[in-house]
């Protein structure tokens, strides 16, 4: 898709984890958008997405009209809205999927929303911050902003599982093979290095983390070693959520196993904002668990 | 209250359509959904097992177990089942009837109570305000927490579709029943 082609203002939503524990990856990401002409507007009064494992889990009943309220806000923007989490992602897109596809789904959720005032017509589209850089603005144009390249850094990459799956919603093609992150990562120079666990999940997902959070831990353990074991310096995700487990996760981690794990853990537009120059601090990199290497701020 | 199958494809059907659900019918028992589940690598929740039991109406197993928990929403097996079972949307209808008949943990429960206090599941407090400063934002995002028409149309969902009697949720005290109490298992 071409610069003409597409909207230059997006309607941020921001969800829970992005806004109250890392405000790094809000930081980082509207800088980036910045640099190329795009503006995200703030949603007034959006709520949780609601979380699609959890109150999917809990009652669906109440996770579609909450997401739907949530569309709503962006519909009145008029515009297409922009997420920083494979959770909002995740809720926000399959409820749009499911209400445009069942008039009568629409109708009792619309019964809902009407008590306030509000509609969902169907009429926003819910896009992944990575597709806007890697669709939208195109690796052409992000390449031609790196300024500090990664060249000598070998980048694991973690999908997070609601970006990719279901496929029938999401629409990035094969979830087994996928590229977009991959393309992200090589266009700052860096290395994309397999690994054994890569598509493998986090293990913070519908409710597992609240139900065990040790057991949970134990997931991310195996994932973060079968990356360091092939040499990787960093995990590169799209998901605040899995920012959540990934990075805060590692100090749970050391202390339920007594293991000493400092492995630096980056969302998408952290990283590129790094090799397009901006700061740790810019990026928030200095205020989470995980501490970065010298390698990836020079 | 009809057999658990019947049960998934009604609860289930009014969000993803009945056929959706019905595919549970289509399972051949061949383990693929178990072989590539993180859970299963972990802990004692078997896919498999779980269909198995979801056919043969074994309700009250499948709500008693803690495993019915450990499941991620990963979507791997959904996407790797040869015969098209939509197993994660079941395992999430499975919890939905789990949870309607009391099943829910206090933890589980908690995350309802955020929302309906705040908006949000994981809320903004002083320490993350400082954060946000931190990076050049506004201390508060003006997100449902920030304004109280808006978290009161967030709570009025809760209590229309009874959210807020699921859980046990006191809207005196803006916490589960008895919470202030000492608290409930
Ligand atoms: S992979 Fe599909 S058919 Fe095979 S056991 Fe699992 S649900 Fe049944
Ligand atoms: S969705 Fe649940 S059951 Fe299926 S593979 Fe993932 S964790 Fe296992």
């Amino acid at each position: 898709m071409s610069e003409e082609e597409g909207t230059k203002e997006y309607a941020y939503f921001l969800g829970c984890i992005t806004p109250n524990r890392y405000p790094g990856i809000e930081a980082a990401t509207k800088r980036i958008l910045k640099e190329f002409g795009i503006e995200t507007k703030e949603m007034m009064g959006a709520s949780c997405c609601p979380a699609p494992g959890v109150f999917g889990s809990f009652d669906m009943h109440t996770w579609l009209p909450v997401a739907a309220r949530n569309l709503a806000i962006a519909e009145e923007m008029d515009l297409e809205i922009v997420v920083t989490c494979n959770g909002c992602y995740g809720s926000l897109q399959e409820a749009d999927h499911l209400l445009r596809e069942n008039p009568k789904l629409k109708e009792k959720t619309n019964e809902i929303l009407g008590k306030f005032g509000r509609e969902f017509k169907g009429t926003t589209k819910v896009n992944h911050s990575i597709v806007v850089l890697h669709d939208f603005i195109g690796l052409d144009r992000l390449k031609e902003k790196i300024t500090k390249p990664m060249n000598d850094v070998n980048v694991a990459v973690h999908y997070g599982c609601h970006f990719l799956k279901p496929r029938e919603v999401r629409g990035h093609g094969s979830s087994e093979t996928p590229y977009i992150l991959e393309d992200l990562v090589k266009v700052t120079g860096a290395k994309d290095v397999d690994y054994k666990d890569k598509l493998m999940c986090c293990g913070a997902g519908g409710g597992n983390r609240t139900a065990d959070s040790v057991q949970s831990l134990e997931w991310m353990r195996q994932k973060l070693v079968s990356a360091i074991e092939v040499g990787c310096d960093c995990m590169v995700h799209p998901c605040a959520f899995c920012h959540l487990q990934l990075d805060r996760g590692q100090e749970e981690m050391n202390k339920a196993f007594g293991t000493d794990f400092n492995f630096p853990i980056l969302f998408a537009t952290q990283f590129l904002g790094l090799a397009m120059g901006l700061s740790e601090k810019e990026c928030g990199l200095d205020i989470q668990t995980t501490t970065m290497p010298e390698k990836l701020l020079k | 209250m009809g057999t658990l199958y019947e049960d998934i494809v009604e609860c289930g059907g009014e969000i993803f359509g009945e056929e959706h659900l019905a595919t549970l019918r289509e399972c051949v028992q061949c383990g693929k959904c178990t072989g590539g589940c993180p859970s299963g690598r972990n802990t004692a929740f078997r896919t498999r097992k779980l269909m198995q039991m979801a056919l043969v109406d074994m309700r009250e197993e499948i709500f008693n177990a803690p495993e019915l928990w450990f499941c991620s929403t990963c979507y791997t097996c959904y996407e790797r089942c040869p015969k098209g079972v939509k197993v994660t949307d079941i395992i999430r209808t499975i919890r939905n009837l789990a949870a309607k008949e009391g099943h829910m943990s206090v933890p589980h429960r908690m995350i309802g109570v955020y929302v309906m206090k705040t908006g949000h599941a994981v809320p903004l407090g002083p320490a993350q305000m400082e954060l946000r400063k931190a990076v050049g934002l506004d201390e508060m995002a003006p997100t449902a927490q920030k304004y109280k028409d808006q978290l009161e149309q967030v709570q009025t969902i809760f209590r229309t579709t009874g959210y807020d009697a699921m859980i046990d949720f006191d809207w005196d005290t803006m916490n589960l029943k008895g919470m202030d109490k000492g608290g409930k298992k």
